[in-house]
C-alpha cells in the first residue's frame, strides 16, 4: 500500500473503478494546460524537485582555498481537492445502480483542473511558478469586445511570434467566457469563427477554465514543461457511517524555457479583471 | 505499418498506457534482435563479420536494458517483483515465486488495477493531441 492509503477505504473493486473512471472523465476535459505544453513524468510521489541547471554562489566555504556553489531547483507543489462519496451510493452501485451521485467528486475534479490551469497560465508566486501569460515579454493585444473582431488579435499574436522566429503550429487557450463566445459565433452570420481561428493558428483552440482572457503559444515543443511527480490520483482520508472522505491529488512543477514563445491576450474590457500574480524568478530557466 | 502494440482501441487508452505499450513493443523488438544476433554469431565464420555483429548485439543489450528500466520505473509492482529476481543468486523460479507472493499479497483491495502504472495515478498524463 502506498501513500494514498486506498486499501483502508470501505470501497469494493467495482466502487474504486467507478470513482477512478468518473475522476478521469471529469478531469480530462478541463485540464487545458496539458493540451498545449510538454509533459514529463509521472516521476512518482517521492520526486520533490525539478532540476533548473542553475547555481547560486555561496558566500562562504567550509575551509580556505575552495569555492562553493549551490544548485538551484524548483520544488514540486502538491494540489489536493477533497470530496466525499455517500456510503449508500457506493452500496447501491454495488447492487447495480446506474446513476450514482458523484457530484462532490465532479466538483473536486473541476476545482483541481482549474487550479492547475491557473498555475500554468497565470503563475503561482507562492510556489515560485511563473505563468505563461505573465512571463511573456510581448505586449499582447486585448481581445475585442465584439466577437467578430477576435481574429485580429489572434492573427496579430501569431504574426508577432513569427517575427520572433517562434515556429508553429500555435494553440489558443481561452477562458470560459471567451471560449463560449467563439463557439457560438459565425462571422457576419456565415463562416464559423472557431474554424477561422483554427486556420490562423494551425493548432487547437482549448476551453481553459481558470484562464483569464486568452493565450496564443507555440506548440513546437521545448518551450514549456509541466513536470508531474504523482499524476492525478484518488486517495483515502477517512470514513464514517455516512460517507467515505477521499481526495484528488497531484504534485507538479512548471518551467518556462522560452518566455517569448507565448502572447497573452487580455480579456475584453467589460470582463472582470482577475488579480495578476507577480512574475516569478526561479521558475524560468532563462531568468 | 499498423499499430500492433495496441490491443485495445488507441483512442480509448490513456496517454500513459499508450506510452507503456510502445515501450513494451520496443522491449520485445530488442529481445528479438538479441536472439537473432546470437544465432548469426553461432554460424558466422568470418572473424571480422563476427566482431561487427558482436558490437551490434551489445547495442541491443543496452537498448533492452534501458527499455526495461523505463517500464520498471513506471510500474512499481513489476519493479518490486523484479527486485526479488534480478541480480540475485539461488534458484530463479523460487526467487520469482517468493517475490510475487511478497509483492501481490500487499496489493489487495486498492482497486482493480490500482492505476494503469501501478502507482495509483489515474493515468491521465500529457494531453497534447488528445481529443476532448
Amino acid at each position: 500500500m502506498n501513500h494514498l492509503l486506498r486499501r483502508h477505504a470501505p470501497i469494493t473493486d467495482s466502487g474504486w473503478r467507478l470513482i477512478d473512471d468518473e475522476a478521469v472523465a471529469r478531469c480530462t476535459p478541463a485540464l487545458a494546460a496539458r493540451r498545449v505544453v510538454d509533459f514529463s513524468g509521472p516521476h512518482g510521489w517521492e520526486h520533490s524537485a525539478t532540476n533548473l541547471g542553475r547555481t547560486t554562489a555561496l558566500a562562504s566555504a567550509p575551509s580556505e582555498g575552495v569555492s562553493a556553489l549551490q544548485r538551484r531547483v524548483l520544488p514540486l507543489v502538491e494540489l489536493r481537492a477533497d470530496f466525499s462519496v455517500s456510503v449508500g451510493e457506493l452500496r447501491d452501485h454495488d447492487r447495480g445502480a446506474l446513476d450514482p451521485d458523484l457530484a462532490d467528486l465532479d466538483a473536486a475534479a473541476y476545482r483541481i483542473a482549474v487550479a492547475e490551469n491557473a498555475a500554468v497560465v497565470h503563475g503561482w508566486s507562492d510556489a515560485a511558478i511563473a505563468g505563461i501569460a505573465e512571463a511573456s515579454p510581448h505586449e499582447g493585444p486585448a481581445l475585442a469586445d465584439t466577437v467578430d473582431a477576435y481574429p485580429s488579435p489572434v492573427a496579430g499574436a501569431v504574426e508577432l511570434l513569427l517575427r520572433q522566429g517562434i515556429a508553429g503550429p500555435y494553440g489558443l487557450l481561452l477562458g470560459r467566457e471567451e471560449y463560449t463566445r467563439v463557439i457560438e459565433s459565425a462571422e457576419h452570420g456565415g463562416y464559423p469563427l472557431l474554424d477561422h481561428l483554427h486556420k490562423i493558428l494551425g493548432g487547437p483552440i482549448v476551453w481553459a477554465p481558470g484562464v483569464n482572457g486568452g493565450v496564443v503559444l507555440s506548440l513546437r515543443g521545448g518551450d514549456f514543461l509541466f513536470e508531474a511527480g504523482q499524476d492525478l490520483a484518488v486517495g483515502y482520508e477517512r470514513h464514517d457511517s455516512d460517507a467515505v472522505h477521499l481526495y484528488l491529488q497531484e504534485s507538479f512543477s512548471f518551467v518556462i524555457a522560452t518566455r517569448e514563445a507565448a502572447v497573452s491576450l487580455r480579456p475584453p474590457a467589460r470582463v472582470t479583471q482577475r488579480s495578476r500574480t507577480p512574475r516569478s524568478r526561479q521558475g524560468d530557466r532563462r531568468a | 505499418m499498423g499499430f500492433d502494440q495496441y490491443h485495445e482501441p488507441p483512442g480509448e487508452l490513456p496517454a500513459a498506457t499508450r506510452t507503456f505499450a510502445r515501450m513494451c513493443a520496443s522491449l520485445t523488438e530488442e529481445a528479438e534482435a538479441i536472439g537473432w544476433y546470437q544465432q548469426r554469431l553461432a554460424v558466422e565464420t568470418d572473424p571480422e563479420a563476427s566482431a561487427i555483429m558482436r558490437d551490434a548485439q551489445g547495442e541491443e543489450f543496452k537498448h533492452f536494458s534501458m527499455a526495461l528500466e523505463f517500464l520498471l520505473r513506471r510500474t512499481p509492482v513489476w519493479r518490486e517483483i523484479a527486485r526479488g529476481v534480478l541480480f540475485r543468486d539461488g534458484d530463479i523460479v523460487e526467487r520469482g515465486e517468493d517475490a510475487e507472493t511478497a509483492t501481490t499479497s500487499d496489493a489487495g483491495s486498492e482497486g482493480p488495477a490500482f492505476g494503469p502504472d501501478g502507482s495509483g495515478s489515474l493515468g491521465i498524463g500529457g494531453l497534447r493531441g488528445a481529443e476532448r
